[in-house]
């Protein structure tokens, strides 16, 4: 099975059997990957790998085994180039609370080697673009988790790199402040014509953002594909519809309607409330359609439709499934 | 609610005002050595509280006029009573003011690192073009400036002032010129032991604690320990005691090199022999303070 698909032509990272062990763990296992430019998620569950991959990939930490590439340049001799080129927002809190943004990114502009006055100048667009208005003249130490979150952003783009990495953005954020971070992701690629490597350890956020998405687990590559594979293949409807007086549990009537439409549908699991909950494999627009049709038949209430947010483990299910899948039918 | 939705509005529309598009970067990248310079700068400002909050100015500025007003006063009488020459030698002054100085070293150090390991800034450093060297080395000659500035700053007033008194001019220039050379040795050592100590600790107040505790209980026990020694009649120890404190080495170093009479009990400062034991001890310990500080930011990364 071939599994390599470049969203570009371009090379931004590349890694070849990329490994790295550390007295009792492997954090990197082999790992052999081709990014191209875009927004590419990297997904794994905590202690996957992720921020080890990072750091080498920054010429930080050198690597056991193998040798990457970051924008063609090898991260084992180049390293000091490659940061002037790539930014990088952490995962946790690196603001001092003593400062305003403004000064704050300043000096961080001027740390990556651009002039005074560029850098003031670039403090000024950059915090505009992630959305700081007049706050940014403020403490950070009085901001709110998402405006935290902006200026570590910003402090990732004011140099105006190739790349950036940005490890777990959404991170402690309400689901608005989720989406506001996404869509400002997604623009970081479309608008500023940067690309953009984010890590995550929810896969269903990532396929709305991503061109492309990388699945690590134990430091091993389980899966490497663009999106819209990923979608086609995995998407999880969840529905919960009332119940009437011509079918009491309306949930069973749905499920064993579409049952005989040849659908398979599984109930929503051990989660809170999911005894009303249905959930089924989105086969393309037809589905939605189905399912549609199907409870307007019954006259049943359809209280929700959605897309379910997957989490790192269905990856793995899928992934298992798809190669038996794959075993079976030869395409 | 209704009154709300006005305001909320506002914002977006905002954005739609202002957005002119994503600028691209073309202009120059300066890198590392820039990179470099640009923490030092900001540290040094920092370390008198430049670029902060007014909070953070007060204690530095006041610590710098506490130094120089002494030294303003000693002028003032000299010129007044038309004296021969100045109360205090030049090399001297650091050694009377050194409580000033350790607190300075006690309030700057931990503000100068503690903090970037408090809150994690650290690894935005470290994901930049600057490697960990230049950072330990931009932090330490930030902090060594620092704190040339707060003891050379007296000696300069001194000096003017003996200048201004029409003392000999070939006197108080050699006089300066070994006071200068006597605080930039101190600067140099005190930076280097206050960012050590500090660099362990996230925590401000423990650095703080545990720099002034260094500073002035290997002091006060060397002293007594002197005292004790002179007391017994047994001189030759004083000298060798004077090495385990670091007024005490800069003292010893001055009166071996730098024409400064000893502040060592009866004023028997070390024999040029013992002197250059002095000067190795204390350049031993600021090269000692400099692997130490890379090796604790080898470790901190990301």
């Amino acid at each position: 099975m071939v599994h390599v698909t470049t969203v570009d032509h371009v090379t931004v990272i590349a890694t070849e059997s990329l490994s790295k062990r550390f007295p009792r763990v492997t954090a990197l296992d082999r790992l052999s990957v081709d990014i191209g430019a875009g927004v590419t998620g990297l997904v794994g569950a905590n202690g996957a790998g992720k921020s080890t991959l990072i750091k080498i990939l920054l010429g930080l930490s050198p690597a056991s085994e193998g040798r990457a590439e970051v924008l063609g340049l090898d991260v084992a001799t180049r390293g000091a180039t490659i940061r002037e080129r790539v930014g990088y927002m952490p995962e946790h809190d690196c603001l001092p609370p003593d400062v305003s943004a403004t000064e704050f990114v300043v000096h961080m502009a001027r740390m990556s080697g651009l002039p005074p006055a560029a850098a003031r100048e670039r403090t000024a667009d950059t915090l505009r673009h992630v959305g700081l208005y007049e706050e940014r003249y403020r403490p950070i130490g009085g901001y709110s988790t998402g405006m935290k979150q902006r200026v570590k952003l910003a402090q990732a783009l004011v140099h105006d790199p190739q790349l950036v990495f940005l490890d777990e953005p959404t991170n402690g954020l309400d689901p608005v402040g989720r989406d506001d971070m996404l869509a400002l992701i997604r623009r970081i690629h479309t608008d500023f014509g940067i690309s953009v490597l984010v890590t995550s350890h929810l896969l269903g956020e990532l396929e709305r953002t991503c061109d492309h998405v990388v699945v690590v687990d134990g430091g091993k590559l389980l899966r490497s594909s663009s999106t819209t594979d990923f979608t086609q293949t995995t998407t999880t409807l969840a529905v919960e519809v009332t119940d009437t007086d011509d079918h009491p549990d309306g949930t069973r009537a749905l499920r064993e309607a579409l049952h005989a439409r040849g659908m398979t549908v599984e109930d929503g699991g051990g989660l809170p409330g999911a005894g009303h909950i249905l959930l089924l494999t989105a086969q393309g627009e037809d589905t939605y359609d189905l399912v549609r049709d199907v409870v307007a038949d019954l006259g049943l209430g359809l209280v929700r439709m959605e897309q379910r947010r997957h989490h790192i483990s269905e990856v793995f299910r899928s992934s298992d499934e798809e190669r038996k899948e794959a075993a079976g039918h030869v395409s | 609610m209704s009154a709300e939705h006005p305001v909320a509005a506002v914002p977006g529309d905002q954005t739609r005002i202002h957005n002119i598009g994503y600028r691209t970067y073309d202009g120059p990248r300066l890198g590392r050595s820039y990179a470099t310079r640009s923490l030092y700068s900001q540290s040094l400002r920092g370390a008198y509280g430049l670029g902060r909050s007014v909070k953070s100015k007060v204690l530095p500025m006041l610590l710098f006029v506490v130094m120089c007003v002494p030294a303003a006063i000693m002028v003032a009488v000299a010129v007044a009573t038309k004296a021969k020459e100045l109360p205090v030698d030049y090399t001297r002054y650091a050694i009377i003011m050194q409580a000033v100085i350790s607190l300075y070293v006690a309030s700057q150090a931990p503000q100068s690192v503690s903090r970037d390991l408090r809150f994690k800034t650290v690894p935005l450093y470290f994901s930049r073009p600057i490697e960990t060297a230049d950072y330990v080395r931009a932090k330490y000659a930030a902090l060594a400036s620092a704190l040339f500035v707060l003891t050379a700053a007296p000696l300069l007033v001194l000096y003017v002032g003996a200048l201004l008194a029409k003392l000999d001019f070939t006197d108080q220039t050699e006089g300066f010129g070994q006071g200068l050379v006597s605080v930039a040795l101190l600067s140099l050592l005190f930076a280097g032991i206050g960012l050590v100590i500090a660099s362990v600790t996230p925590r401000r107040g423990f650095g703080i604690a545990a720099v002034i505790a260094v500073l002035t209980i290997s002091y006060g026990a060397v002293s007594t320990l002197q005292a004790i020694a002179d007391a017994q009649n047994s001189t030759g120890a004083i000298p060798w005691i004077g090495l385990f404190s670091p007024v005490t080495l800069i003292d010893g170093v001055q009166s071996a090199f730098l024409g400064a009479t000893s502040a060592f009990p009866g004023a028997v400062g070390p024999t040029h022999g013992e002197g250059a034991v002095y000067v190795l001890v204390v350049l031993g310990l600021i090269a000692a303070c400099y692997g130490l500080l890379l090796r604790r930011y080898r470790k901190v990364g990301l």
